[in-house]
């Protein structure tokens, strides 16, 4: 909200430079987001527009010429449509510093031709002078304006942007915001007045109002004002709505503005004429029903909504906009004044289906007080009596079925101190809460009663009267202390250890760490997952994505990876590898998803040679493999691999991943069809890996086992066996035997002198016993025997 | 030949080759030869069995003084054969000290993961743990758990994502908008004291532009017990900026409005750029916001079982993101979700 300092002056004395002010109104709580030092205006004078030309061409803008003082005049082009002759307007001159009305940035006007027409300088718009953000048309200022004089003598002022809250409504108002500067500055709050002569009769036989549904409206006041005479508002009051970024419009609706920008109160003027029967009701719509707001937008009704009808039909949106057919026209005599409270959600849920959030609804919706109307109704009626020439009917209608109490809080010092850990003297607290305009009456020997005031419908516990205490005596003026206390016994946390155990072990195999977005689309889906997947099992679609490209919760990370590394392809064929440890979501019958956390992990590119440039070899299956298995060892796992297929891996080249007889992942070449999806146009390896799968078998201890003091017997072996033999199967034929302490792989090879169909495998064992070095006899014997079972087992041939 | 002869031949001939030995491998081989376990001086002290007594001593200690001589001999000619071997390494194997070695493949975590875990370490250090929630809420707990019924008007603060899933008419599932929610969850299964931290990745129904995104991290802590206050907050908080941003910062508090805290704060330190006099990055205040905060509401504390008059509590919450743009420098968070290496690596 817009607060120009000139006029926040009237209600109480600023004592502080506005950026001092804006720093402790920030502190308490009160957030200054920008001051506005609008009057900066260099070579920015009022103008009158003495003649308009047509712009030869182009038929949206015209040529008009501006008296600018001391009898000088000036051409410019200008695209404004609502410019006329005989308007005051702010005409810059080259030079001038001004905000550029399409991108908003600051900018000096320059010379310049437009559409071969030279602009001798620019006439203003609201946004171009930093005002506001109208930009539809240019500024026209108050006739009275003298031509020449600088802009920053007539307009000139500060103005605080403020960054509000939503628990404190009562601060979306000028007169608001000047209690918190009293309140921090120690002055004090001159109300505006709320005097009027009653001269016509009384309002209560006039009209009516009827509150149908009382637990949307717990207040509603009338007031009707006679005789008013439609005109333009005066100056001072066009200049503080021009300044707090409204556009006057005519004296009525400019007094409702008004008064809602200084007390906070939405008010609205209806021509008393155009109301049915004089009767005013207040209920739910009828579902179905329709209405043409002021603003020309028509819209359907709910009957959640609540409307503000006469005898007839609705005449207003409650809380948010009034009907086109009985607002203030140019040929109003009389107008019925509404100033009501309305229930905050229900405005708030009605202005959202309607998307129409308005000045007014926004101020309904965050509660305000329900002693407030009769307030403001008073300050509007006697606007319009001092300004457009009305006469005050009688009294006031004032249905009342809320009864909103008046709030009272006690606060012990224990609480205080409890708190804020520290106390401050009771005479500071009075001080502080009395300047805030609470009623504080000690009642010793430890407490206070505090009376809210009505506008403070945030307060309702002690702990909210010791925020105001601690807010305005400011934070920064506490003491600070460190905790102490028992430390809680300790939760353990075995699924998020396991996942950093895992990230790091991935980052030391040399691969990078990702992080991507969880939502994805469709399509994404639909590329790494088997045909009809996602028809069984549909992800979680969010109702409102922000685009559809982060429409459904993924169910896997695989597109999000490969969507990675094909961003990341520079041409070069680099080895990349890149892992990201991510949850996906799994849909559950009427539940929360199950959020299982994966590790996910590509390698794609050519090996790199003793330089770091690309060799020949392609990183394939192989190089997965070997990060996953640094995952493995760093957890002390052992893995078993089993050929599997999968639609996203090429055949062959795919595996199942288990632990302790778990299947925990996968792992394979991502099919080349797939990888062609992303535009990936190499060779992908991918590993995928279900820490939730794993949990259980990871295990924090170790057991330490002795060192055997005897020699190893180191020894290879050499086997032939059919190529569809897995490696895994004869290492595990002769780990059986008690005597092998180790056995590894160390060549696989095929062909000559090799018969078609076989390969060779060649095996490093190393042989060792527990109680004993072991003699040549011993490790001759247990070849034998290994060999034997290979034969068995795996109709091996030993290789000469 | 008298046994002495053997000797004095045995020697002749050892020496002499054992001067032709110039690498280790032939020193090896000459060591084998004369004093392995099958080699020519071992063979000589077994033929003694054969001689006299007398002979026997004569011989047997003219070999045992033999077998000194040439240990000697061979550990001196081993010294003189690495002398060569290391100086000829020295003058004619030279390394260019400025080539790189072969490339060890080096991974990196994700600024935010590095940054996460730091601001885990400094609150572990404090006495906080970590406890995880899930990414995909109930409205219940995102909202209503810490007052923020439906249509009140703080749920402008979050603007949410919605999962397509009605029930009774409404949408009771949605993306986290904060790690919020995890704080009522802890609490609704432990008794104080509590001294949590939930890490964790939320989401917003935002525009995304080089301050905002729609998917950000968050570490929200929560800390229960008797005799816990503000002063207590402002210590830890305090601490942890420090501990975060360098001991000389200087840590500030102003109100701010949470509807789950009572009273609500907002952390700052001062500016980085200017160090509190005010420039364009902290908007002329002086101060950067880090985190959100605030005494944890009575009517939370109330709605968990726990006895308000004896329990206090504090909450805090920041943004990953934002403390790891601050810490780096980063000037678009963008960055950080669009997983360019040329970004990633350099951190």
């Amino acid at each position: 909200m817009r607060v120009p300092l000139r006029w926040l002056s009237e209600y109480v004395d600023l004592v502080l430079d506005p950026e001092e002010l804006a720093r402790r109104l920030t502190t308490a709580g009160v957030e200054v987001g920008e001051i506005i030092a609008a009057g900066d205006w260099q070579n920015i004078v009022v103008g009158e527009v003495v003649k308009l030309d047509k712009h030869p061409n182009a038929d949206r803008l015209t040529l008009p010429t501006v008296d600018i003082g001391g009898g000088e005049q000036r051409q410019v082009v200008c695209g404004a449509p609502n410019i006329a002759v005989g308007q005051k307007i702010a005409y810059a001159a080259v030079g001038a510093r001004l905000i550029d009305g399409h991108s908003g940035e600051p900018t000096v006007l320059r010379k310049a031709k437009i559409r071969g027409v030279e602009s001798q300088g620019m006439v203003c718009s609201e946004k171009e002078l930093g005002l506001g953000e109208a930009h539809e048309g240019i500024l026209v200022l108050s006739a009275e304006a003298s031509v020449g004089t600088p802009l920053s003598d007539v307009l000139g002022d500060t103005v605080f942007d403020f960054d509000l809250t939503p628990n404190r409504p009562d601060l979306f108002s000028v007169l608001g915001i000047a209690r918190e500067v009293a309140a921090l500055t120690g002055q004090k709050v001159r109300d505006p007045s709320i005097q009027y002569e009653e001269k016509g009769a009384a309002a209560k036989g006039r009209a009516k109002v009827t509150i149908a549904d009382p637990d949307l409206c717990p207040r509603y006041v009338g007031a009707i004002i006679d005789g008013v005479k439609i005109g333009t508002s005066p100056d001072w009051m066009q200049e503080c709505l021009t300044a707090a970024g409204l556009r006057p419009i005519n004296n009525i609706v400019d007094i409702t503005n008004y008064v809602m920008l200084e007390m906070g109160q939405p008010l609205h003027a209806f021509d008393y004429d155009r109301l049915a029967r004089h009767h005013i009701i207040v209920r739910r719509a009828e579902a179905g029903e329709k209405m043409e707001l002021i603003d020309g937008s028509k819209h359907t009704f709910t009957n959640e909504m609540l409307m503000i009808a006469d005898a007839e039909r609705s005449v207003a949106v409650a809380g948010v906009m009034g009907g086109f057919d009985s607002e203030v026209t140019d040929d109003t005599k009389t107008v019925l004044l509404e100033a009501a409270n309305f229930n905050g959600p229900n405005i708030r849920r009605t202005s959202q289906a309607l998307k129409a959030r308005t000045d007014a609804s926004t101020r309904f919706e965050k509660g305000l007080s329900e002693h407030l109307p009769p307030i403001a109704a008073a300050r509007a009626v006697k606007l319009m009596v001092d300004h457009a020439g009305g006469r005050a009917a009688k009294g006031i209608i004032d249905e009342h079925p809320g009864k909103a109490k008046e709030g009272r809080v006690t606060v012990t010092m224990e609480r205080l101190i409890r708190v804020l850990g520290m106390e401050p003297s009771t005479a500071r607290i009075r001080e502080i809460l009395s300047g805030l305009g609470f009623g504080a009456r000690w009642m010793p020997p430890d407490r206070f009663v505090v009376r809210v005031p009505y506008w403070r419908t945030d307060v309702s516990i002690a702990d909210d009267v010791i925020e105001e205490i601690a807010r305005i005596e400011g934070y920064d003026q506490l003491p600070t202390s460190q905790l102490r206390g028992q430390i809680p016994e300790l939760v353990p946390q075995p699924r998020r250890d396991l996942r950093e155990r895992v990230r790091d072990a991935l980052a030391n195999a040399g691969m990078q760490e990702i992080i991507t977005y969880s939502l994805t689309d469709m399509e994404s889906l639909q590329k790494v997952l088997p045909k009809g997947e996602l028809a069984v099992t549909p992800p979680l679609r969010v109702s409102n994505p922000l685009s559809r490209q982060w429409e459904y919760a993924r169910t896997t990370l695989r597109h999000a990876l490969l969507d990675t590394l094909a961003s990341n392809l520079r041409g070069d064929q680099s080895l990349i590898s890149l892992f990201e440890m991510g949850r996906v979501y799994l849909p559950r019958e009427d539940d929360l998803p199950n959020e299982a956390e994966m590790a996910v992990g590509v390698v794609s590119g050519r090996e790199p040679d003793r330089w770091g440039r690309p060799t020949g070899d392609a990183a394939g299956f192989y190089a997965a493999k070997s990060r996953l298995a640094h995952v493995f060892s760093a957890l002390r796992l052992t893995a078993d691999y089993r050929e599997a297929t999968d639609s996203a891996y090429l055949p062959g080249r795919t595996a199942e991943v288990f632990v302790g007889g778990a299947r925990v992942g996968l792992i394979g070449e991502v099919h080349p069809q797939v990888a062609e999806r992303f535009d990936i146009g190499r060779e992908v390896a991918m590993f995928e890996v279900d820490l939730d799968a794993l949990l259980p078998h990871v295990s924090e201890v170790v057991h330490f086992q002795p060192v055997s003091p005897y020699p190893a017997v180191e020894e290879d072996l050499a086997i032939v066996v059919a190529e569809d033999v897995p490696a895994a199967r004869a290492l595990e034929l002769i780990r059986a035997s008690n005597l092998v302490a180790n056995v590894s792989v160390f060549d696989v090879y095929s062909g000559d002198p090799i018969a078609a169909g076989k390969k060779s495998l060649a095996f490093a064992i190393s042989y060792q016993a527990e109680g004993k070095t072991l003699s040549d006899a011993d490790v001759a014997k247990e070849r034998r025997r290994i060999v034997e079972r290979l034969q068995r087992e795996l109709a091996a041939e030993l290789r000469a | 030949m008298p046994p002495d002869a053997d000797v004095q031949q045995l020697e002749a001939s050892a020496l002499e080759e054992l001067g032709a030995a110039t690498d280790i491998a032939a020193l090896e081989e000459w060591r084998v030869a004369y004093l392995g376990r099958k080699g020519r001086l071992t063979g000589l002290l077994r033929g003694l069995a054969s001689l006299s007594i007398e002979e026997r001593r004569t011989v047997g200690s003219a070999a045992n003084e033999l077998k000194q001589r040439l240990e000697e001999a061979h550990a001196a000619r081993r010294r003189t054969v690495e002398e060569a071997r290391v100086e000829r390494v020295i003058v004619g194997e030279r390394r260019d000290v400025t080539l790189p070695g072969p490339p060890l493949p080096r991974g990196r975590l994700h600024p935010i993961t590095q940054t996460m875990r730091d601001i885990v370490s400094s609150l572990s250090g404090m006495g906080f743990q970590v406890a995880e929630g899930p990414e995909i809420e109930w409205d219940r707990y995102n909202f209503e758990a810490l007052r923020i019924p439906p249509d009140h008007p703080a749920r402008d603060m979050w603007d949410t994502l919605w999962i397509d899933y009605e029930m009774d008419g409404r949408h009771p599932m949605l993306l986290r908008t904060h790690t919020s929610p995890n704080q009522v969850r802890v609490m609704e299964q432990r008794e104080p004291p509590i001294r949590i931290i939930v890490p964790g990745k939320c989401y917003r129904f935002e525009a995304t532009d080089a301050t905002h995104e729609w998917m950000l991290t968050q570490v929200e802590g929560l800390a229960v017990d008797e005799g816990i206050s503000l002063t207590d907050l402002k210590g830890t908080l305090a601490e942890f900026a420090r501990q975060m941003f360098g001991r000389d910062r200087k840590v500030g508090f102003r109100c701010d409005y949470f509807p789950f805290v009572e009273p609500g704060m907002e952390c700052r330190i001062d500016c980085f750029i200017c160090r509190g006099d005010g420039c364009r990055t902290c908007h002329r205040s002086g101060w950067i916001e880090i985190l959100g905060a605030g005494m944890v509401h009575p009517e939370i504390l109330a709605n968990a079982g726990y006895d308000t008059e004896r329990y206090t509590g504090f909450a805090f919450g920041m943004g990953v993101e934002r403390i790891a743009m601050l810490r780096y420098g980063v000037d678009d968070i963008r960055h950080f979700y669009s997983n360019d290496l040329r970004f990633l690596r350099q951190f």
